[in-house]
């Protein structure tokens, strides 16, 4: 069997004297889409922040391809090939929609990913390229966020809750558009509440609760009740 | 005649208040930083134009190619090895930090340089002047008005069309996530401080041009760029050279009625204007 | 089975014993004039002052949020309402100084009602354009002696008392008394309603807002109080330098620069703080004044490092390092273990 590009061992984190991870264990291998559940304040997005870098763990805690980056700030771990698609999409609103998705891929890694072809995943952005990035509808702004996270041409991309504040119509156009963005190799972990689109997608599903991992299985053989259960910690 | 004398002779002055004001503008555009030491490196400026003429025998706006490297190392290593340490969601520490900068800078400026009042020697450039429309126009207040409003161009234009000003638009914007860009953010303060520092270089040698300077005016030079800042509107550039126009005029209007009354009718004005808008007069409109 | 008795309380052992010693040292201030040379008079005269003005700069600053770089407004002002209603309203020096303090709050009044329009550090910088007001305004008064100054008039002088030594007591005297009041009253204040408040503001504005704490009205009521004391501190400054000019009065370095050093190298947000700062910045002054500007570069190199690496200053290292809180403000949980006393 081959080795994880990704591999979590033990992550613990704090937010001052709250702990919001006690001991999380997850492996990812290349290629492979992941998704992970979980109510609010189940630490989803503080995962997704500590592998992104903007949070601080101890040492040893997160692997990627055998290097240990969890002592490493943002930047770096960004120049590693891993992208993050952060929840609420924070573009810059100062910056117009191009300027959003150039600043993605100031970083410089090389891939096919470019202007160009984020255009052409997104026609609405290139129309809309000029104007601030506030002036995107949601839906858009989503669209924007995560040409930003291509344009670095990522190995790992992370989407923490894409669907979040969106229409369902809106929501399906986005999900349509993922297989040819995962599609091609890249590594994903996708944080989603909506439990069937995160089924969906991926080809395997962890659940988190109060900080630690209730349930691990195959997306397409877990079981609706294994779910609820894991998801709500009710026998 | 001499009302519009002073008219013009004001507008013209607050060209150099823009000068103060840019570099304070841009810092706090980028950061939200407020330094209180803003005047005292205008006057450190001042006298490394000082050193600079006088040892090389340089002109001082020849001094500049030297004195703006210098400011701008200046300006990245402080950030870097102060300032930024400071930055957060408390406000005491950058504003005790840059008061304490502030001290340090004016009394080392003594210790080097005594109180004794100096002067930057511009040669013919202090007296020349041309004849418009029966007004004598000084040489050197043109010239400063005229680097002013490039200066604040050229700051607008970094700010919107490179790759540095969408740095630091983005990190003004979101810290965190433009760390997830590549953007380091210490460095980028450092950057956007070195800028700023640049263009003080410059306000300082025409300051010391213009009149003669001594360690302790820092204080003033401070309160003017601020007073500019603040009537021009926060975080519009071009608003900040109307705020120095303004201030400019208010002094040499004050001045013109009794002599005494310079600074402080520039500071009444200032209070009138805070007192009605206090949002300034051309609060932020997105460029 | 062991019961545990927990109990509230704001006092502690250390509080109890420096409420005695604090008591035994105040006795021994008041027959200073017993027991003190006229130079060490002066010098602890002058250090009262400065403690009064760093514990009120600190109210400010460390409690209300508002960072003041222009309490030298308020010091001159006072220092100046002293000379003129001595000198043209023939009114007593005691007299004067209490008036002073109620002009300072007047004054204040509209002050604060412009310079609240800035926030944050711009409030700061405000603050030092209202000085400057106030400075180049007086600068323009004549019958003050214009830029340069004058000096109290001998007749007022003797008015105080008529031997040279008594006047020398009253004033030390004086100044240790309004270095207590103001210690006290911000000790006081910290400790009513509004005081919490303002601790609740100082933590977090928007949950403050949201628990209905009025923030405007809080800061507001605590400039003018703090403008009022400063003006009568101003008052006593020049009461004992007799002679006062706009630069003297309305100085930032003197007024503002020093206090701002006593408060963040004694620990800022304390109560404690402005004391040992005071003590620590005349110790200094006293052995390095001789260095001249080098001794106010160490000043300001010693200011930023404090800020940097020991943000709650020197107090803030011994009450970690101790748990000591000499004025009892907050509350703390004790347990009392029934185990043992069974």
């Amino acid at each position: 069997m081959p080795d994880p590009v990704l591999s979590i061992t033990g992550l613990k984190a704090h937010y001052g004297d709250f702990q919001a991870l006690y001991g999380i264990d997850l492996s990812l291998m290349q290629g492979e889409v992941l998704a992970i559940i979980g109510a609010n304040g189940a630490g989803k997005t503080t995962l997704l922040r500590s592998i992104s870098g903007m949070m601080h763990n101890g040492p040893g805690q997160i692997t990627y391809r055998n290097q240990d980056i969890g002592g490493m700030r943002a930047d770096q771990v960004a120049k590693t090939g891993i992208a993050l698609v952060p929840e609420g999409r924070q573009l810059f609103p100062s910056l117009s929609v191009e300027e959003n998705l150039i600043i993605g891929g100031q970083i410089g890694r090389k891939g096919s990913w470019n202007l160009g072809s984020v255009y052409k995943l997104f026609p609405i952005l290139k129309e809309r390229r000029a104007l601030p990035s506030t002036s995107l509808s949601g839906g858009q702004q989503q669209m924007a966020a995560i040409g930003r996270a291509l344009m670095a041409n990522p190995e790992l991309i992370l989407f923490d809750e894409i669907s979040l504040g969106l229409a369902p119509i809106i929501i399906k156009d986005i999900y349509d558009a993922l297989p040819g963005i995962i599609g091609k190799g890249m590594s994903a972990v996708i944080v989603e509440q909506d439990i069937s689109k995160a089924l969906s997608v991926s080809a395997s599903v962890y659940c988190l609760q109060e900080g630690r991992v209730s349930l691990k299985g195959a997306s397409d053989t877990v079981s609706r009740e294994d779910i609820s259960r894991a998801y709500f910690g009710i026998e | 005649m001499e009302w519009l004398n002073a008219l013009v002779q004001g507008t013209l002055l607050g060209g150099l208040y823009a000068l103060f004001a840019a570099g304070l503008s841009l810092i706090f555009g980028v950061m939200r930083l407020v330094n209180i030491a803003h005047g005292d490196l205008i006057v450190l400026a001042a006298y490394l134009g000082l050193s600079v003429t006088t040892t090389l025998g340089l002109h001082p706006l020849l001094a500049l190619l030297m004195v703006m490297p210098a400011m701008a190392a200046i300006g990245y290593a402080v950030q870097r090895g102060v300032l930024n340490q400071t930055l957060g969601d408390d406000l005491l520490p950058p504003l005790l930090v840059t008061f304490g900068l502030s001290v340090i800078i004016q009394n080392g400026l003594l210790e080097v340089y005594t109180a004794d009042p100096q002067k930057l020697n511009a040669g013919a450039l202090e007296t020349a002047s041309v004849a418009v429309g029966g007004l004598s126009l000084g040489l050197l207040p043109l010239l400063t008005f005229g680097i002013a409003v490039a200066v604040i161009w050229g700051l607008q234009w970094t700010f919107y069309h490179t790759a540095l000003g969408r740095a630091f638009r983005a990190v003004s914007d979101n810290q965190d996530i433009a760390q997830l860009m590549g953007l380091i953010r210490h460095h980028i303060f450092g950057l956007a401080m070195a800028l700023a520092l640049a263009v003080t270089a410059l306000a300082g040698i025409l300051l010391g041009v213009r009149t003669s300077f001594d360690p302790s005016i820092g204080g003033g030079r401070l309160i003017f760029g601020f007073e500019a800042v603040i009537i021009g509107g926060l975080g519009n550039l071009w608003g900040t050279l109307a705020g120095g126009v303004i201030l400019g005029v208010a002094q040499t209007l004050g001045a013109k009625i009794d002599p005494g009354w310079q600074v402080l009718s520039g500071h009444i004005a200032f209070l009138l204007i805070l007192a009605v808008r206090p949002n300034g007069l051309f609060p932020r409109i997105s460029a | 089975m062991t019961q545990q008795v927990y109990y509230v309380t704001r006092s502690s052992h250390a509080a109890r014993v420096a409420a005695i010693l604090g008591a035994v040292v105040l006795i021994v201030l008041i027959a200073a004039p017993w027991w003190a040379g006229r130079a060490d008079l002066r010098l602890m005269g002058e250090l009262f002052l400065y403690l009064a003005l760093a514990s009120l700069w600190n109210l400010m600053a460390g409690y209300a949020g508002l960072v003041s770089v222009g309490q030298q407004a308020y010091v001159g002002f006072g220092g100046y309402m002293l000379f003129a209603l001595t000198m043209f309203a023939g009114l007593p020096p005691g007299l004067a100084i209490g008036l002073a303090g109620v002009l300072g709050a007047f004054i204040a009044v509209p002050t604060a009602l412009l310079i609240f329009r800035l926030r944050g550090a711009y409030f700061a910088i405000g603050t030092w354009v209202v000085a400057e007001v106030f400075r180049l305004s007086f600068a323009q008064v004549s019958s003050l002696g214009g830029g340069s100054g004058s000096s109290l008039p001998v007749g007022i002088v003797k008015s105080l008392a008529s031997s040279r030594s008594a006047r020398e007591y009253l004033s030390y005297w004086l100044a240790l008394g309004v270095a207590v009041l103001v210690v006290a009253a911000v000790y006081l204040f910290l400790r009513s309603r509004k005081g919490l408040a303002l601790t609740a503001i100082r933590d977090n504005e928007l949950a403050a807002a949201s628990l209905g704490i009025d923030i405007w009205r809080t800061k507001f009521l605590v400039y003018i109080a703090t403008a009022a004391l400063t003006s009568v501190v101003g008052a006593l400054i020049f009461l004992q330098k007799l002679r006062i000019s706009p630069d003297a009065a309305f100085s930032v370095n003197d007024w503002t620069a020093f206090v701002i050093f006593i408060v963040v190298i004694g620990g800022i947000g304390t109560i404690e703080g402005p004391i040992i700062g005071t003590l620590i910045f005349f110790a200094l002054r006293e052995t390095l004044a001789d260095l001249g500007t080098i001794y106010l570069l160490v000043l300001g190199l010693v200011a930023i490092v404090v800020m940097l690496k020991a943000p709650k200053g020197v107090w803030g290292l011994i009450r970690t390092r101790f748990d000591l809180q000499l004025f009892p403000l907050g509350y703390r949980v004790l347990q009392n273990d029934e185990q043992k006393g069974a």
